[in-house]
Order: C-alpha cells, then structure tokens, then sequence
C-alpha cells in the first residue's frame, strides 16, 4: 500500500514538473522556430506582417538561400570567412598564453602573486564596454585599428580562462615536477612537454568557451574593425538599416550563423555545457 | 648571455616569466586605457590643443538624456537580477530531483538560446516585438483578444524595457540554470536523505540545504550579472537597429558610445566610462560584502 502510494506522488510531481519544462522549453525554442520559418520567405512580407509563427507552407521557398549561396549576398561569405578566421585565431592564442600564464599562478610561490592574481578578479568583473572608448583611441595610436590583432590582442590572456586553467592545475599532483627537474627537464620544458598534455580535458571546455565567445563577439569588433576585417556579427548588423531594405539576405544570414555551431553543439553537447558555465565552478 | 640564459631558466625567474603575457596585456590592454579615461575625463580633448578642464565633464555628464540611461539601466540590472537568479535556482533544483523525466533534452533545449549571438538575438527579438499585427508577441496579445501595440519605443513606456529583459531572460536563463545544477550536483545526497528522514519537507530541504549550499553560484551569477546589466548596450542598440528615436532605450554605455565615438566628445565620454566603472566596482563591492563574500568560514 505504502509503495503504491509513494509511486503515484512520484509520477504527479514528475508530470507536474515535465508539464512545466515543456512549456519552457516552447518558448524557449520559439523564436528559433520562428526565424527559421522567416528564412523560407521574402524579407518584405517580414517586413509587412511581422515575425511570427505563419505557417504557410505554400508561401515558403528556398529563394533566399538561393540568393545567401549563389546571388546578391552582399559579400556575405567573405565575412562569414573573417568570423572563422577570426575565432580560430582568437581561440588558439587565448588557450596558450592563458594556460601559460594559468601554469605561472599554480605552479609556483612567488612575490607579488596574490597581488597579480587579485587583478585577473579584476579584470574579470569589470564590462569590456567600459573601456570601449579608451581602446578604441589606443588602437588608432599604435596603428592597429581596423586590424584583427585589435581585436586578439587585448583577449590573449582572458581572465576567465586564466582562472579555470589554474584551478585545473592546482589540482594535478606536483610530484611530477620535481622528478621531471631531477631529469633534468627546464622549467618550460615541463610545461611543454609533461603539463599541456595533461591539460587537454581543460582545453576542451575552455576552447568551447574562447570559441563560442569569439564567434558570437560583438563589441570589440564592431569598434575595432575595418571594413574588409568585419566578422559575420558585425556584417549582420550593418544590414539591421533603418535606410535600406536588406532583409532577406539579413534574416537568411543570421540562420546560417547558427547552424553551424547547433551542429556542433548537438556533437559535442557535455563540453558545450562544461565549458560555457565554466566560470560558475568554484574551488 | 650564458648567465642571462640561466637565469631566465632558474626557478626563480621562470613565474615571471610565465605570467609576463599576463602582465603586459594587463598594462597594455586593461591599465593604460584606464589611466587615459581618467586622464581624459578631466581634460578638454582636441586635437593639438588639449587642456584640462578641472571636473567640467563631470558636472556636464548630469544632462537629462544621462539621467535617464543611468535609470534605464539600474531598472534592467535590477529587473535582470531578480529574475535570472530564483528562477533559474528552482529550475536547476528541479532538472536536479530524480523525479524528473528526460532532464538531459531538457537541459539541452534550455542552453540553446546561449548558443546564439547577441546580435541575431537582438535582430530575432526586434522583429517578434514588432509593431505589425502579425508579430508574434502582437499575435499572442490577438490570441486575447487585445490589440496589438508598438512594443519598442511606443507609447506605453515600460513595453521598451520588457522586451529588453524578456531579451535578457530568453538568452541567460539557461546558463544561469547551468550554473545552479553543476554546482547542486557537488551536493553530497545523503545530506538530502538524511534531512528527510528527519521530517524537512521538499520547501525546507531546497530553503537549508539547497540555497545556502550554492551561495558561492550565486555570489557569482549576483556579480556577473550586475556588471553586465549594468554595462548592457548591445541588446537596446539591436532592439532599435541602430537608430536613436528617442532615450527609451538609452543605456550608460549606449550614451558612453554616442558621446564619446559617434560626437568623439572623449572628454566627456570618458567621464561616462569612469562613473560606470565607480558604479559597477561600487555595487558588487556592496553586494559581495552583503552575502558575505570575505567572510573567512
């Protein structure tokens, strides 16, 4: 009888709370829904009825993409090309200098170090966009505005990779060190050739991170890069005019933006998840 | 050169040498363009006859437009706050139970906001608020049988800010709540079980042993999430496609960036960027001193 009893609440409550996630997971999937449906039709009749769930089917083509592909795409590709060259770049140099920086916090006892640390906790609560202005006239002083470098340069040593990497480290064993040292192996050496490879689980989660952020990164770019340098986020929202029409190609952009990155996220969904709430694990 | 070469590779030097990037980016990248706003801020900035001007960019920063970004953006940082904390902490704790069915299509469908950017969010988002019948949220409202209304720069003030934090909520609801589930799965169970054998019921478990336990998570979300509210710009710029009908959805840093790149006021502008920073340092040092942050437990 008891048992009974205690399987029927289990099912109200699980049913109650499934009820719950289905709803939010609705919303949460409709404007998805809803773009992705816009990208099957001419951007004016966007612009005339709105955005929404209109699911005439006979309405819907694949001129858009036609257009994204093979016809008028504003250049699209060039910066979708600038975007990957850019995130390639951005995260390669952030994870080696960061995790090299991370390695110098965790490894050793030194003078100054909670001082120094104390500044990446700094860095990291304090909004890019404030220093937005002052960037911008620094970058046109040393003659990197317009740049890529602009733009990789100020991230190389992001704080939040920096912190992830040395708790990482902070929980490998040293023994190893002072073995490799005996050997006769230098201090970089044991980076090089016993730490990185250790790392690759943290490289995982934080080049998910870096990737991600870099991909969808929005501020710098916009401030710091010229015109041929623009990534694809930037190009988006030059379409966004209130002077000119640009809305399929716009809508049909922004779509294929996503793709990419949905397909990779559904791969590699567990190190998505580890590495983009990274910054929440504490130690 | 011997001894230079053995030097750097003593064990003494290397630390430095390991955090030298850090150290230099710091200087470069974080320190110099701070120091110059500051500098900036009290300075009359043109070009060949730059002059300092004592605290005037600070006494002209007070103008209305100003007032109402710092508004604009204490209500966000406010309204973000109080959603994007409770609500994500009950999410988790229930993704968390074992009595709930497919947790890992769930958790997967609530992160995908996350993996958008801003700006094709923003597009996304400005356009299902649009004026037109046919815009989903005018639909909805149809759906009710009201009428539909211009949700972005309308008449009805407050519309311009629900579609910001909707915004807001859509894309960070997820992560948050990812937040709040790594940190309640290092939750040992036995601290559950044996709390219900003594009687604490599901309220009582997720008040004395869920909440407190995940303090650090939300320490960290209440930070993040403060700078960020308070630093937004790029969602009310997408929102209203670049345009500036208006200050309703004028934020600091959205008139940080019309004073100081669009007018190249840098003096003034500078002065905007330096009160933000005071404002944001000065809020998280508040909060983290109210949950209690530098207590030594």
């Amino acid at each position: 009888m008891d048992t009974v009893r205690k399987n029927r609440k289990f099912s109200g409550a699980g049913a109650a709370m499934l009820l719950l996630f289905t709803v939010i997971t609705a919303v949460t999937l409709l404007p998805f829904i809803c773009i992705f449906l816009a990208s099957f039709r001419p951007g004016n009749e966007i612009m005339s009825y709105g955005l929404g769930l209109n699911l005439d089917f006979s309405r819907m083509n694949l001129d858009n993409y036609h257009m994204l592909f093979f016809g008028e795409n504003q250049n699209y590709f060039l910066y979708f090309f600038n975007s990957l060259k850019y995130t390639f770049l951005q995260t390669v140099l952030t994870l080696f200098f960061s995790s090299f920086v991370a390695y110098g916090f965790a490894m050793y006892d030194f003078r100054g170090k909670t001082l120094l640390f104390g500044l990446v906790l700094l860095m990291m609560t304090t909004a890019v966009e404030i220093l937005m202005l002052p960037l911008f006239l620094e970058m046109q002083k040393i003659g990197l505005y317009g740049s890529m470098w602009a733009v990789i340069l100020p991230q190389l040593t992001a704080p939040l990779p920096v912190f992830f990497f040395r708790q990482y480290l902070i929980g490998l064993p040293k023994d190893y060190l002072d073995a490799a040292r005996v050997d006769g192996c230098t201090e970089y050496g044991i980076f090089f050739r016993i730490i990185l490879p250790l790392m690759q689980p943290s490289f995982a989660a934080m080049g998910i991170f870096v990737g991600m952020n870099s991909w969808n990164s929005f501020v710098l770019p916009v401030l710091l890069l010229s015109q041929e340098n623009r990534t694809l986020s930037v190009f988006l929202e030059t379409l966004l005019s209130p002077y000119k029409n640009y809305y399929d190609i716009l809508i049909v952009g922004a779509v294929f933006s996503v793709i990419p990155i949905v397909i990779l996220f559904a791969l590699f969904q567990r190190h998505f998840i580890a590495g983009m709430t990274a910054g929440g694990i504490k130690g | 050169m011997r001894r230079l070469k053995s030097l750097l590779y003593s064990q003494r030097l290397a630390p430095y040498v390991f955090i030298a990037p850090f150290v230099i980016v710091f200087l470069v990248f974080f320190l110099y363009p701070i120091a110059s706003t500051i500098i900036m801020s009290f300075q009359r900035v043109v070009p060949g006859q730059t002059s300092f001007i004592g605290i005037d960019n600070y006494r002209k920063m007070w103008n209305n437009s100003f007032l109402t970004a710092l508004k604009n953006s204490a209500v966000y940082m406010v309204c973000t706050c109080v959603i994007l904390i409770p609500v994500p902490m009950v999410l988790a704790v229930m993704l968390n139970s074992k009595k709930m069915p497919a947790k890992g299509f769930f958790r997967s469908m609530l992160f995908l906001p996350a993996l958008v950017c801003v700006v094709v969010a923003g597009i996304t988002f400005r356009l299902i608020f649009g004026e037109r019948p046919g815009a989903l949220m005018n639909s909805l409202l149809a759906a009710f049988g009201a009428e539909p209304v211009k949700w972005l720069g309308g008449p009805v003030r407050w519309t311009t800010m629900f579609a910001l934090v909707i915004l807001c909520c859509w894309r960070w609801m997820g992560v948050n709540t990812m937040y709040y589930l790594s940190a309640l799965q290092s939750i040992p169970e036995d601290l559950y079980e044996s709390a219900e054998l003594d009687g604490a019921g599901a309220w009582q478990r997720f008040r004395h042993i869920s909440v407190p336990l995940v303090r650090p998570t939300t320490i960290y979300v209440l930070t993040i999430s403060i700078y960020g509210g308070l630093a937004m710009f790029v969602e009310s710029r997408m929102l209203f496609a670049n345009t500036e009908v208006g200050n309703q959805a004028l934020t600091i840093v959205g008139y940080l960036y019309r004073v100081g790149i669009r007018k190249m006021n840098y003096g003034l502008g500078s002065a905007i960027g330096i009160f933000l920073l005071v404002l944001t340092l000065a809020v998280n040092l508040i909060q983290l001193i109210l949950t209690g942050f530098f207590r030594k437990e």
